[in-house]
């Protein structure tokens, strides 16, 4: 191999086969984050009462320690989200009958509005780990969890029933066993999409990091050591340098796990995309070429692969043929499948309606529509100021690839920003400007959610092909009608997907942002949120589940009746490639 | 077993009366393949040639196990097939590589599932790599690689696994004439030579000229329901030569073969027949189906035609090649003349009618106004569509209704198709019009 005239000795040259500068930087790396994660695992067990007190210090110094108590919940429900996703939605996938429950739910559950739950799913996590951390910490888990996991689930399940048939065909024929077939073609074939919903739900997610860590039941009040904690002690005490510190290092953190993770994930999953062709760059990280550099890392990744290559061998391999079209279903059993679906959901509109009427009245009910009516009203005029204002500015940038590069990672950060975070501010000029919360409050349920529309749009502008782009230019459509006629249909399956994601957001924003405390001022607008908000503190789950139950009917039935309709017209009509 | 093997005369693969049906939504069946019968002997390449829908690609799916016939059996070395067999592989149309995995990992994958050792599964899939020609991209992943090279990893993922049969479904239709030519050289170089550890070959292919060069044995499949309507061996030795007067020669009689009027075909003898009387007897005809045929295709081979050299008369294959189509093509457009009565397609020939000529002679708007007067004489369903307008009073009808008559007779895709076949049929003659906004027929033509 090697020619011993071109071969000159070199100093250190065992230094170099031992390891290489990547390495270096990789062992560096990887211990930093496991003593991250063990100083964060620290104190699960300890019992409850030290965190309720007022054991959570402002001092900034602490913040390192509370963003990776943070950080590991985050990733503990990504985890969990990514256990969801495999088993539920590959459930869906396989199976016709659990198909015709399991997808609806998912798109329930993804458009009910999550925040609203908090309290009912705290006290059973807590009445788990009865007395330690853990159970509020199981808690403060699953609420994150409800918040990435169902897009997650929706990707992977509609991937896994877009499956290229040769593909399947060719697992069938070299007979891979379901489990390889599992890992080797359908999770590679979903990747792509997932890991950007995977990016979505963190982003997402930190919106109830804050709701999560500082709860009060009944009379309990847990303060879970973390970022979003920290801020509620801020925001009570009115300390504005302890927000600004939090939100530095808020910062810090998603700029390390977007660099460390996520881009590396997400350069390392373009092979995956199974549209196969060459040309244009492919997106770079830093972080991945030293993982792909680092000899431990390449070592890591061997084990790990022999490990999955192990376990095909391990799992079992079926005797008979492998059904690989879904089988058809016997219509006998479809009906008892179907009667005990009926039963079901029967039985729980008993339980509700009878826990509803025998504990609120019938004009309550109607007073608290009348609510949902104001914040629909509210999200409808919302979404339609933000569109107006980015929908332009969108496709403005979209059209100017340099300026594109530049504003929507900026735009996609800002998703991801809390944007609860800056509630106090509002409070605080809604009071000393004397404005009327009923419309001054309204802009804060859109605050972090308008972004969708800007950063979809600019994909849908920067989508659009380049010769329409030029015909238009050549015939002279200018103006008002290059607008109408191109502008904006080109980008309307982009935009209504963004709108379809804001207006939900925006829904559940609703909850937190309708009641909003700075100190000792409470500040309060009119509409469903502020209600739930209101009963949450209180603790009174009849209310809660009225509240909850009106929101999740509106948020449905506005789904159905205008985004999906709307959507499937854009997609049909305007989908430009 | 041991019998099995030295008995000279045993089949590789046979397949008796296979029959399959899918289920469409009405509860009833729809039948694509019936009354398959087929032997593969050792040493042979079987090429299956027919059109798209003539349950080809279905016959092939079942030998490889990937689907089970609704009756009939299937057998390799003796043995039932259920399931995908260990000695059975297949190479795609459309390559079907995991573009996640490189040339070395895509070959590997068929050993991998077989548990092999490793060193074992190394050794074996650098020997299919090498054989392949592939040697330098291991590698490589299958986006960096053009056509023909991803059709090789194609070829050595399934030659590794040292199958006794190989399965090949259209393996040459989606890569250009000059790396296609060079591929099928190659494969038969190894063929021969026995470098390449198979057994035996069947070939799916609807091009002829790929069949008669490849196979020893070619069976010609007809379409609704699929089944084999000849069977034709193909003696002339290996290497064969295009040019050959013999080869032409079997070509054409291919040609002859496929195109010979038979009762039942779409758009041959009987539902022509049935066209001019589909006014008399509703429902009759309205149930064939029709292929997508584009208006500018239909005029361009009446016009190629009409001119000279050919003059009204043109044999098939010749007009093929000057043409560049392969039959899936140019069949349909033929045949929809046909059912149109513009042109009479027979014994591999295609004669323009007095019709056909005429309307090579017409300008534009005469063109159509004939078009439209043979739509409607001779389609009955375009017939159909135009009287429920008439009768109407709003002149408008939805596009769920015929869909729901069609598919009394064929599947839902068909059913599609066909309504999509007419529709463009009817915009040319300015016969009806059809808005794909609300999915409905109507008389008025938009503004």
């Amino acid at each position: 191999m090697s020619d011993p005239t071109t071969t000159r000795t070199e100093p250190f040259a065992f230094v170099r086969d031992l390891a290489s500068r990547w390495d270096i930087i990789a062992i560096v790396v990887v211990i930093g984050v496991l003593t991250f994660f063990a100083e964060a695992s620290r104190g699960l067990l300890a019992p409850m009462s030290k965190i309720t007190g007022e054991t959570l210090s402002l001092d900034p110094v602490h913040l390192p320690v509370y963003a990776a108590r943070t950080t590991l919940r985050m990733f503990t429900a990504l985890v969990v989200s990514l256990l969801f996703t495999f088993t539920y939605a590959t459930w869906a996938a396989k199976s016709a009958r659990a198909e015709k429950l399991l997808v609806p739910l998912l798109d329930i559950l993804q458009s009910v509005p999550i925040l609203g739950f908090l309290s009912i799913t705290l006290v059973f996590f807590m009445s788990l780990v009865p007395g330690r951390v853990l159970g509020a910490e199981f808690a403060a888990v699953f609420v994150i969890f409800t918040s990435q996991a169902w897009n997650m689930a929706f990707s992977f399940y509609q991937s896994l029933r877009t499956l290229p048939d040769e593909l399947c065909d060719a697992c069938g024929s070299f007979r891979l066993t379901p489990w390889m077939r599992f890992w080797q073609l359908e999770v590679p074939f979903a990747m792509p999409a997932l890991l950007w919903n995977m990016m979505m739900s963190m982003s997402g997610s930190w919106f109830f990091v804050v709701a999560s860590e500082a709860f009060t039941v009944g009379k309990t009040n847990v303060m879970l050591p973390g970022i979003g904690s920290y801020i509620a002690v801020a925001n009570a005490q009115g300390n504005l340098r302890a927000i600004g510190w939090a939100i530095l290092t808020m910062l810090i953190v998603i700029l390390l796990y977007d660099q460390l993770i996520f881009r590396p994930l997400v350069v390392w999953s373009d092979r995956f995309k199974v549209d196969q062709e060459l040309g244009g760059r492919s997106p770079r990280s830093w972080a991945l070429t030293m993982m792909q550099h680092s000899r431990i890392v390449a070592a890591m990744r061997t084990l790990f692969f022999a490990a999955v290559r192990w376990t095909g061998r391990w799992a079992p391999r079926p005797q008979a043929l492998i059904s690989l079209a879904r089988a058809g279903t016997a219509r006998s059993t479809d009906m008892i499948w179907f009667s005990v679906l009926v039963l079901l959901v029967g039985l729980a509109l008993w339980r509700i309606a009878t826990t509803l009427i025998g504990e609120t009245s019938l004009p309550e009910a109607i007073e608290v529509c009348e609510l949902a009516a104001i914040t629909m009203i509210r999200v409808v005029i919302l979404i339609a100021l933000a569109s107006l204002l980015w929908v332009p500015i969108g496709i403005w940038v979209g059209l100017r690839p340099r300026a594109t590069q530049i504003v929507q990672p900026v735009a996609q950060f800002l998703a991801a920003f809390p944007a609860n975070l800056l509630f106090p501010l509002a409070v605080f000029g809604i009071v000393s400007g004397k404005l009327n919360p009923d419309i001054w409050l309204s802009p804060l349920m859109i605050l972090g959610t308008q972004w969708y529309i800007l950063f979809n749009v600019i994909a849908g502008a920067s989508a659009m092909p380049q010769e329409l782009r030029y015909a238009s230019q050549n015939f002279g459509i200018s103006g008002w009608l290059w607008w109408r006629k191109v502008a904006l249909p080109g980008v309307l399956p982009y935009y209504v997907t963004g709108a379809i994601t804001a207006s939900g957001g925006s829904w559940n924003a609703a909850i937190v942002a309708e009641l909003v405390s700075w100190r000792d001022v409470e500040v309060k607008a009119h509409g469903i949120g502020a209600y739930i908000d209101q009963a949450t503190t209180a603790g009174d789950f009849h209310r809660i589940i009225l509240g909850i139950t009106t929101m999740s009917l509106f948020v449905v039935a506005i789904n159905r009746a205008f985004w999906r309709p709307l959507y499937y017209y854009a997609e049909r009509k305007f989908r430009l490639t | 077993m041991n019998s099995v093997m030295s008995h000279p005369a045993e089949a590789l693969l046979s397949v008796e009366n296979v029959r399959k049906a899918f289920p469409k939504p009405d509860g009833s069946d729809l039948l694509v393949l019936e009354g398959v019968n087929l032997r593969l002997e050792a040493g042979q390449i079987v090429g299956l040639l027919g059109r798209s829908g003539s349950g080809k690609s279905t016959l092939l799916r079942l030998i490889a196990g990937l689907a089970d016939p609704s009756s009939g059996s299937l057998s390799f070395h003796g043995h039932p097939i259920h399931g995908p067999a260990a000695g059975i592989a297949m190479v795609f149309q459309s390559f079907a590589l995991f573009p996640w995995m490189t040339v070395f990992e895509n070959v590997a994958l068929g050993l991998e599932a077989q548990r092999m050792p490793k060193g074992e599964i190394r050794k074996r899939s650098l020997a299919a790599i090498d054989l392949i020609g592939l040697d330098g991209f291991e590698s490589a992943y299958p986006r960096e690689l053009s056509g023909g090279m991803r059709q090789r990893v194609g070829f050595a993922r399934a030659l590794v696994v040292h199958p006794d049969i190989l399965l090949m479904d259209e393996p040459f239709s989606a890569l250009d004439v000059l790396t296609a030519e060079t591929l099928r050289t190659d494969f038969l170089d190894l063929w021969s030579e026995g470098r390449a550890p198979i057994k035996g070959v069947i070939l799916v292919t609807h091009n002829i000229e790929e069949a008669v060069l490849m196979c020893d044995r070619i069976l010609v499949f007809g379409s609704n329901p699929g089944r084999i309507l000849s069977e034709i061996n193909v003696t002339l030795p290996q290497p064969r030569k295009r040019l050959d007067p013999s080869f032409r020669e079997l070509v054409e009689r291919i040609y002859v073969e496929m195109t010979s009027r038979r009762k039942g075909g779409p758009g041959t003898g009987a539902d022509a027949a049935a066209g001019n009387r589909a006014e008399r007897f509703p429902g009759l005809g309205i149930g064939s189906v029709l292929p997508r045929v584009s208006s500018n295709l239909l005029s361009g081979l009446i016009e190629t035609v009409a001119a000279p050299p050919f003059n009204g008369t043109a044999d098939l294959p010749k007009i093929a090649s000057d043409l560049q189509m392969e039959i899936d093509e140019l069949f349909p457009v033929a045949e929809t003349l046909q059912l149109m009565r513009f042109a009479e397609v027979e014994r591999g020939d295609i004669k323009l009618t007095e019709a056909g000529m005429a309307f090579a002679n017409l300008a534009l708007d005469e063109r159509k106004r004939l078009f439209a007067r043979h739509l409607l004489t001779y389609v009955p369903l375009a017939a159909h569509i135009r009287r429920v307008l008439d009768e109407r009073a709003s002149h408008a009808a939805r596009k769920s209704r015929f869909i729901d008559e069609l598919e009394d007779f064929m599947g839902e895709d068909d059913a599609e198709q066909t309504l999509r076949a007419i529709i463009s049929l009817a915009r040319y003659g300015e016969v009806f019009a059809y808005n794909d906004e609300n999915a409905s027929f109507s008389l008025e033509n938009p503004v």
